[in-house]
């Protein structure tokens, strides 16, 4: 039977606020257990939380991106459970009235093409702690399970999708669309490391032609984009199995464990909690004007779809280029800034995917930390534009800027004397010379049939780019050659 | 000295009478003779208090002091004080000191009022009698015999005894008033969103509000004063600016209109309580106001949407008591679930189990929409009628409680306790100010008149309340206990 996936996914998204949702305790990550901890965060008795306005401002921002509907009004609900790391006995989320409505986002598939996918509703939350079941002890072997709440109340952006992907790799594009989203936007720094993005999926097959959607799992805290893949590659095999040998997949929640690549079952419908949701009545509910929405959306930066089809549209650049220089904010501004420089698209785009990206890939280097700036290789392309070197010896000229050896092209270029020749007369000379000290070869090239000769006219350019250090104009070599040689016929 | 009201007693300090230092030294001493049998404080905190006082003594002699400096005053244990137990009158608690000041108690000792103490109260707010309190039940100064009402039981006991001249308590379902009522004190709960709810430990937070308990209406407008404003840390206060609620006490009161509510002269009001009250409509018409009848449509479904709403917050409020970071822990627990589990049983007193157990299920998957979404509805239906019926009348009375204090012991099942509420519950669910005063007695016990005003009108009501003192003397008797030892 021919089975087809159907992929939601839920993401969560740190947001890059300062301090926490909803108290005045710092956000930044890595710091000693438990001393970015308030009263507030700690839950203690009478404390009250106040909503954090930046957290507010980021989701707005973000709906605005995925031209989402933004509600008037948001309210806040408890969502009760007993944990250790929740301090509360409930997490402050939002169930009944989300902060952004209904949405889209648009992913780009392998061959280019891209497909839209629906956005149910984004809703702000606060984060819990983290349990560390590994690292203690009583000091007699008995193992101890520590608390971390520097991290609860984290303010948490969720953003729920349809069931609208069908296949790991959607899921995947999918996933980084929204972190190249949120990064474009600047509300979150994205690190899925640190855990600044974490995704739950949604998975069932069903037959090709049924309409009706399986019985879905969801696979919990997947996190990273490799895992997507492999964890919806795992769990759609595991149930299209379990129905074709007459199985019933049962609706529960999975445990995606990267290190075996397997899922397992974590809890079933029937063990799910009733987590008691109410409105929470220590927080009013949020209004937003529609000045202070229009004034985010003025100020919102151009957005990765925005941007592709620019790059498209006004740079003449193909959908592939478009779509890897827009795929993150520090790429696109990299490469728009080599383009302000040289003023050739292709030619910047060329660079930037070419030599650039690929001694970034060597070194294992993020394009913000490029030893080469975006100024220098602006500078470098503006001179094979103006012929003032060819690009064998601006190769020569990167390789030196990229080592450090200067801070300019022009610097390079003057330093190493890479400057081109284009001076017919010097050429000639270097011609004449090369001619004359090859006459077995020049004696080969007129005994040739006139079409063959084409091909050997090669040995003669190298030949003279050697005797000018690579520095004369190889096309201007070119056609010089052919006719002193054709004259020579 | 114990005698005097906070007014009186502000008047004297600033008069040079007596020092701060002796004033609180004598309460003091008072509550360490009477204070045994009473009951009224979980925590005396004299050092803290004598401190205090030499501070409002000394910046006295440096000409900075205010209207309420060196004035001695009791907290109800559910406000957090910095370095002084805060236990909400539970075992849960009752080895939690908060690190952090209530933000009443901040502006209290701004104003340099010197604070001798934790009142006893009923177990997170949570009675009506102050049976509930793990600490132990308070006796009515009037009658050893008797409740002193709840949940602010200590706070009215110790101002009744004359241990304190004022004290701070809170009101989610009556929990000023009615005590007030039974302790023949004056108390005022303000409009939700007046005084902030910083660092009170929560009972149900849409409904919880603090205010001031005194002997008199002026020295409730003093105190309210103090502490109401808008708070950056509880986000439900209201911004909105805190007039001199002395500055209209004297206003004359010709051409009040007030209004009775039909509802709450029905049955069930104990005939005595009833007359009292009659009595002091009567003493209003001889200010010049007018009387008419209104109706309060909502008023039997008050006590059933509360015992929804406030357990439903309280449910979710006391989940945070969970043996983890503070508070009691069971000993050797075998596991996450023993230790939750043997932590809350052992930490919990009978009736804030009931009401967790309650919340816990109106909440609850299928039950959500038939108890809680009703009850809301039912709340703003509530609200409505007092609405349209200040819009008749300036101001609403009736009894604060429909019997006197009854004895300790006498209601033992919850149901009838609950129902003591029933002039009191619907003020909270709507949200409006309301004041309690002494009018009279009904078998030798108290009777509190309860005076309700519009959002905001909190300055109406101490000028309606204030005109009565004026022209009664109920908020003057005394129990037998201030005599004996005066």
């Amino acid at each position: 039977m021919q089975w087809e996936t159907v992929i939601g996914l839920e993401v969560h998204v740190q947001l890059a606020t300062r301090s926490k949702i909803f108290s005045g305790a710092s956000t930044a990550f890595g710091a000693e257990p438990n001393s970015q901890a308030c009263a507030v965060d700690l839950g203690m008795p009478g404390v009250l939380p106040v909503l954090n306005e930046a957290a507010v401002a980021m989701a707005v921002q973000f709906g605005l991106g995925i031209h989402a509907e933004i509600p008037e009004v948001s309210v806040f609900d408890r969502k009760n459970y007993f944990y250790p790391d929740l301090p509360k006995g409930y997490q402050t989320s939002q169930m009944y009235h989300p902060i952004v409505g209904p949405g889209e986002v648009e992913i780009t598939l392998d061959d280019g093409s891209t497909k839209a996918i629906r956005v149910h509703h984004a809703h702000l939350e606060e984060d819990a702690g983290k349990s560390l079941h590994e690292t203690f002890s009583d000091g007699m072997g008995q193992a101890m399970t520590g608390i971390d709440l520097n991290r609860a109340g984290t303010p948490l952006l969720e953003i729920v999708s349809e069931p609208d992907m069908r296949s790991a790799k959607e899921a995947a594009a999918y996933l980084k669309a929204i972190h190249s989203i949120v990064t474009y936007l600047g509300i979150s720094d994205g690190n899925m490391a640190e855990g600044s993005m974490r995704c739950d999926v949604n998975v069932s097959v069903r037959p090709k032609d049924q309409a009706a959607f399986g019985t879905r799992a969801e696979i919990k805290n997947v996190n990273s984009f490799r895992f997507v893949e492999r964890a919806i590659a795992f769990e759609v095999e595991r149930q299209i199995e379990l129905l074709e040998d007459g199985g019933e997949v049962v609706q529960e929640t999975r445990l995606y464990d990267p290190e075996r690549d397997e899922t397992r079952s974590m809890r079933t419908k029937e063990q799910a909690n009733d987590y008691r949701y109410f409105p929470c009545p220590d927080l009013l509910p949020v209004v937003l004007d529609q000045a202070y929405v229009d004034h985010l959306r003025d100020n919102l930066p151009e957005l990765p779809a925005d941007k592709r089809a620019r790059f498209q549209e006004e740079m003449g650049l193909s959908a592939y280029d478009a779509g890897v220089l827009s795929a993150s904010r520090e790429m696109a501004e990299f490469f728009e800034q080599v383009n302000d420089v040289c003023g050739d698209a292709k030619q910047a785009a060329n660079w930037v995917q070419g030599e650039l990206s690929g001694a970034l890939n060597r070194e294992g280097l993020p394009i913000q930390s490029s030893p080469v700036s975006a100024r220098q290789l602006g500078e470098l392309v503006a001179r094979i534009i103006d012929d003032t070197i060819n690009g064998k010896a601006a190769k020569q000229v990167f390789q030196a800027l990229w080592n450090g050896e200067s801070d300019s092209a022009d610097a390079v270029i003057e330093a190493k004397g890479l400057k081109q020749v284009t001076d017919t007369g010097a050429i000639e000379a270097m011609i004449d010379q090369v001619i004359a000290d090859s006459p077995a070869q020049v004696a080969q090239y007129r005994d040739a049939e006139p079409d063959k000769r084409g091909k050997m006219i090669g040995y003669f350019v190298g030949q003279v780019m050697k005797a000018s250090r690579g520095t004369a104009n190889p096309q201007q070599v070119n056609g010089l050659l052919k006719e002193r040689l054709d004259a020579l016929c | 000295m114990h005698d005097k009201t906070l007014t009186e007693l502000a008047a004297g300090l600033a008069a040079g009478e007596f020092s701060s230092r002796e004033l609180t030294a004598n309460l003091l001493a008072r509550i360490d003779r009477l204070d045994g049998d009473l009951n009224s404080f979980i925590t005396v905190t004299p050092e803290q208090a004598l401190a205090a006082a030499d501070a409002a003594d000394a910046a006295r002699a440096r000409g900075e002091a205010g209207p309420l400096t060196g004035v001695p005053l009791a907290l109800k244990d559910i406000f957090c004080t910095t370095g002084v137990k805060t236990s909400a009158g539970s075992k849960m608690l009752d080895n939690f000191v908060a690190p952090y000041d209530a933000t009443v108690v901040e502006k209290l000792k701004a104003a340099g009022t010197v604070s001798l103490g934790k009142t006893n109260m009923d177990e997170f707010a949570m009675g009506s009698s102050n049976e509930n309190s793990f600490y132990g039940a308070v006796k009515n100064p009037w009658d050893g015999a008797a409740v002193p009402g709840g949940s602010s039981g200590g706070s009215a006991a110790a101002v009744a005894a004359g241990l304190v001249p004022a004290a701070m308590g809170t009101d989610t379902g009556g929990s000023i008033r009615q005590p007030a009522a039974f302790c023949g004190i004056t108390g005022l709960k303000p409009t939700y969103g007046r005084v902030s709810r910083y660092g009170i430990i929560a009972y149900a937070s849409s409904l919880d509000q603090a205010g001031p308990m005194a002997r008199t209406a002026a020295d409730c407008a003093h105190l309210l004063g103090a502490i109401a404003g808008h708070d950056l840390r509880d986000s439900t206060s209201v911004a909105r600016g805190v007039p001199d609620y002395t500055a209209e006490l004297d206003a004359p009161l010709a051409g009040l209109k007030i209004g009775l509510p039909t509802e709450y002269f029905g049955d069930g009001l104990d005939p005595e309580v009833e007359s009292a009250v009659r009595e002091a409509i009567r003493v209003y018409e001889s200010l010049g106001a007018t009387v008419r009848e209104v109706s309060l449509p909502h008023t039997h479904y008050a006590i059933p949407a509360y015992y929804v709403i406030a357990p439903a917050e309280a449910s979710s409020n006391l989940a945070r008591y969970d043996g983890v970071r503070f508070g009691h822990r069971c000993e050797a627990p075998t596991d996450l679930t023993d230790l939750y589990l043997r932590s809350r049983a052992e930490g919990f007193g009978e009736e804030v189990q009931r009401r967790i157990l309650m919340g816990t299920h109106t909440l609850s998957e299928g039950f959500f929409d038939a108890y809680y979404k009703k009850a809301q509805q039912v709340r703003r239906l509530i609200r409505q009628d007092f609405l349209d019926a200040f819009d008749e009348v300036d101001v609403l009375m009736g009894p604060a409680s429909p019997t006197p204090a009854f004895d300790l012991g006498a209601k033992k099942d919850p149901v009838s306790m609950y129902l003591q509420d029933i002039y009191t519950i619907a003020i909270n669910l709507a949200g409006i100010p309301g004041i309690s005063v002494p009018a009279g007695f009904a078998g030798g016990r108290p009777v509190g008149l309860q005076i309700l005003g519009t959002h905001f009108a909190e300055a109406r009501l101490l000028n309606v309340a204030h005109q009565f003192q004026q022209a009664t003397d109920w908020h003057l008797r005394r129990p037998g206990i201030i005599e004996e030892t005066a």
